[in-house]
C-alpha cells in the first residue's frame, strides 16, 4: 500500500496511465473490445473450444468413423465401455456408442440452437414493434405473449409437441413458439427505453423516417442486450429439446439423438449403467458450455466493468 | 393497496380465459380428426356423423368453446377417451402425488440454494463464492432427466439403498406417510431439487451481494449495529426478489415434472400427461393442461400479491 505513493509506486501508475493512454489511442469500436475480452477470459475460450469440437465431430462423423450409425450387429450387443473396435461400447443394438454419439451431436445441436435464432429474430421483430410503436399494437403484441408466460415452459412446449405428434419439424416448432415470448418481451423493455432518449428524437427532429430510426438508432441498441439474452436460452433449448426426443417426441427411431439415445438405453440400464448414461452426459456437457459461454459474453459485453 | 389487488384480480380472468382458449384449441392443433381414436375407421357414414354430433362436433368452434368451457368451471372435464373414466378423478389422484413431489424437491432446492446464496454472497470473490457458484451453474446447466438415471445407477444399481419405480412397495400409487414410502420420494425429490437449487443460489447471491454493499448497510455497520441484526435488514430487503422467483420455480417444479415423473414412473400429473400424448387421449391431455396451467395462474397471482405485501414500491408501480 505505502509504495503507491514512493517513487515505485509512482513509476509503476505512470505505466498503468500511459497503458490506458495507448488503449485509447488504439481505442476499438464496441464488438472489437467484446471480442477481445472474450478471448482473454480462458472459461469463455475452452467452453468455445469444446462446442467447436463438438460442431466438427457432427459435422465429419461420416469420414471420422467406419460405422453406420443406423446398423449394429447383434453379436456386439451392449458392449461395455473399452470395448476393441468400441471404445464407448455398444448400444442395445449392437450399434458402436461413438459413431452414435458424434451422429447425435447433428439433430441435438440443431434442435438447440435453431429454435432459440428463429425465436430471436421473430421475438425482435415483435418486441422491436410492440415498444417502438405503442399504443394499441403494444397492447395486442404484449398481451398476446402474457398468455403464453401463463404457462411453465416445459409444459408449454410438451403441449404443443403433444399435439402436434412426435417429429423433427414439429418438435422445432413447439420449441420456438416457446422462446418467442421471453425474447419478444426483454426487446419490448430495452426499445421502450431507448425510444424515448434525446439522440431518437433528435433522429425524428432531423427528419429521419421511422424506418431509418429503428435501423439506426433502435436496433443498435437493442440487438446487444437480446443477443446476450438469447444465448442463455440457448442451453435451456439443448436440455429440452432433448427432454422432448426423450419422451418420444422429438425425431423418430432410429436417427441418432442424444435425448432420443437416452431413453431406448433405459432398458440397458442395470446391464451396462455407464453406457447407456452417455448421451446425457453429451446433453449436459453441450448445456454447460453454453451456459458459462453466455455468461462469460454478458460479462464481456457489460463496457462498464 | 385495495385498488392494486383489486386490479390484479380483474386481470387475472382474460389470461385464464385465453389459457383455456389455448388448451381447447389443442384437440384443433392435432394432426386428423379429433375423433379418430374413438370412431373405427371403417365406420360407416352414418355412425361418423352420429358419433359427431353426439360429441358436438358438428357446431361452431365458438359455441364448442363455450359449452367445454362451461362444463370446466363445473368440474365436468370430459371422459377420457382410453379409460372411459371421468377424466377428473385421475387428475385429483395425480396432482396429489405431483403436488408431494414438488414440495419436497422444493423444500430441498430453495433451502440448500439459499443456504449457498447467502453464503456466496458474504464471501463473494472468493473460494467459497466460486464453489457455489459452480454448483449453481451445474445445477441449471445438468438435463435432470439424465440426473435421474445417474442417481438410479448409483443408489439403485450399484448400492441398492433406494427404489428406482414407483411411489410405494408393490407398484402402487398410493403414497402413504411411512417410512418406506418416504424412501420412494428421495430420488426423484433429489433429482427435480436441482434446477430450483441453482436459480435461487443464483438469485439470492446476487440479491444479498447488492444489498450487503448498499449505502444504508454500511451506515448501518458505521453506527455499530451487530451483524446478526444487519442480517436482518439483508433479509427483509432481499425477501420480495426471492419470493418471486421461488413461487415462479415452485410453479415450473409443478408444470415440468413430466421428465422426472417419466424416468421414476412416479404417479403424478406428468405421468398422466405422458399417457395422454401416447394414447392420443385428448380430453385427459387437454384436462392435465388446463389444471396445471390454471395453477400457474393461480400461483402466479398469489406471488404478485405476496410480493406487494412485502414491498410497497411494487403497489404504487
Amino acid at each position: 500500500m505505502d509504495q503507491s505513493l514512493g517513487p515505485q509506486g509512482l513509476q509503476s501508475r505512470v505505466e498503468e496511465y500511459a497503458e490506458q493512454a495507448r488503449d485509447i489511442a488504439r481505442s476499438r469500436g464496441y464488438w472489437a473490445t467484446v471480442l477481445h475480452r472474450l478471448l482473454r477470459d480462458p472459461v469463455s475460450m475452452a467452453c468455445a473450444l469444446v462446442l467447436l469440437t463438438l460442431i466438427l465431430l457432427a459435422v465429419l462423423a461420416p469420414w471420422l468413423t467406419p460405422y453406420n450409425p443406423s446398423q449394429g450387429s447383434m453379436l456386439n450387443r451392449l458392449a461395455g465401455i473399452g470395448t476393441p473396435g468400441h471404445w464407448l461400447g455398444t448400444d442395445g443394438q449392437g450399434r458402436d456408442m461413438l459413431t452414435r454419439l458424434m451422429y447425435g451431436g447433428r439433430y441435438s445441436l440443431v434442435m438447440g440452437i435453431m429454435p432459440v435464432l428463429i425465436a430471436f429474430f421473430i421475438g425482435t421483430a415483435m418486441g422491436v414493434t410492440a415498444g417502438f410503436v405503442g399504443g394499441w399494437a403494444n397492447s395486442l403484441i404484449m398481451r398476446t405473449t402474457d398468455v403464453f408466460f401463463a404457462f411453465p415452459a416445459v409444459l408449454l412446449a410438451i403441449a404443443i409437441s403433444g399435439a402436434l405428434g412426435a417429429g423433427f419439424v414439429n418438435a422445432m416448432v413447439s420449441l420456438t413458439l416457446v422462446f418467442i415470448p421471453p425474447i419478444a418481451r426483454v426487446a419490448e423493455g430495452v426499445t421502450t427505453a431507448v425510444r424515448h432518449l434525446d439522440f431518437v428524437e433528435a433522429a425524428r427532429a432531423s427528419g429521419a423516417g421511422a424506418l431509418t430510426i429503428i435501423r439506426v438508432h433502435i436496433l443498435g441498441n437493442v440487438l446487444g442486450p437480446v443477443f446476450i439474452y438469447a444465448t442463455s436460452l440457448v442451453s435451456v433449448c439443448m436440455i429440452l429439446a432433448a427432454g422432448l426426443s426423450f419422451l418420444g417426441l422429438g425425431v423418430r427411431p432410429p436417427a441418432a439423438e442424444w435425448g432420443l439415445m437416452l431413453n431406448t438405453l433405459r432398458q440397458s440400464l442395470y446391464v451396462q449403467p455407464w453406457v447407456s448414461v452417455l448421451p446425457g452426459a453429451m446433453i449436459f456437457l453441450t448445456s454447460l458450455c453454453f451456459n458459462l459461454l453466455s455468461d462469460g459474453l454478458r460479462s464481456a459485453m457489460d463496457i462498464k466493468r | 393497496m385495495l385498488s392494486f389487488v383489486f386490479r390484479r384480480l380483474l386481470y387475472v380472468i382474460p389470461i385464464a380465459l385465453a389459457v383455456a382458449a389455448v388448451c381447447f384449441s389443442l384437440v384443433h392443433l392435432a394432426p386428423g380428426d379429433p375423433l379418430t381414436a374413438v370412431i373405427p375407421p371403417d365406420a360407416p357414414q352414418e355412425v361418423v356423423a352420429a358419433i359427431t354430433r353426439a360429441y358436438g362436433m358438428d357446431r361452431p368452434l365458438v359455441v364448442q368453446f363455450g359449452s367445454w368451457l362451461g362444463r370446466a368451471v363445473q368440474g365436468d372435464l370430459g371422459v377420457s377417451v382410453a379409460t372411459g373414466r371421468p377424466v377428473l378423478i385421475d387428475i385429483q389422484r395425480a396432482l396429489g402425488n405431483t403436488l408431494l413431489l414438488a414440495s419436497a424437491a422444493a423444500v430441498l432446492g430453495f433451502g440448500i440454494g439459499i443456504l449457498l446464496g447467502v453464503v456466496a454472497a458474504v464471501h463473494i470473490g472468493g473460494p467459497i463464492d466460486r464453489v457455489a457458484t459452480a454448483i449453481a451453474i451445474t445445477g441449471v446447466s445438468i438435463p435432470h432427466y439424465w440426473l435421474g438415471l445417474l442417481l438410479v445407477v448409483v443408489f439403485s444399481v450399484y448400492l441398492d439403498w433406494l427404489p428406482s419405480m414407483g411411489a410405494a412397495s408393490g407398484g402402487s400409487a398410493n403414497w402413504g406417510w411411512n417410512w418406506d414410502s418416504l424412501r420412494y420420494l428421495v430420488l426423484p425429490a433429489v433429482t427435480m431439487s436441482f434446477i430450483p437449487m441453482g436459480i435461487v443460489t443464483r438469485t439470492v447471491r446476487a440479491a444479498v451481494a447488492e444489498i450487503l454493499h448498499s449505502e444504508f448497510v454500511m451506515a448501518l455497520r458505521a453506527k455499530g449495529m451487530g451483524s446478526a441484526r444487519i442480517a436482518l435488514h439483508v433479509g427483509k430487503n432481499a425477501a420480495p426478489t426471492i419470493m418471486a422467483v421461488m413461487g415462479l420455480q415452485f410453479g415450473y417444479l409443478l408444470g415440468g415434472s413430466i421428465l422426472v415423473e417419466t424416468v421414476f414412473s412416479w404417479p403424478g400429473t406428468g405421468y398422466l400427461l405422458n399417457t395422454a400424448i401416447f394414447q392420443r387421449d385428448i380430453p385427459l391431455l387437454q384436462g392435465v393442461i388446463l389444471v396445471l396451467a390454471m395453477f400457474f395462474v393461480g400461483l402466479n397471482l398469489l406471488v404478485d400479491l405476496l410480493q406487494s405485501f412485502a414491498d410497497p414500491r411494487i403497489r404504487r408501480g
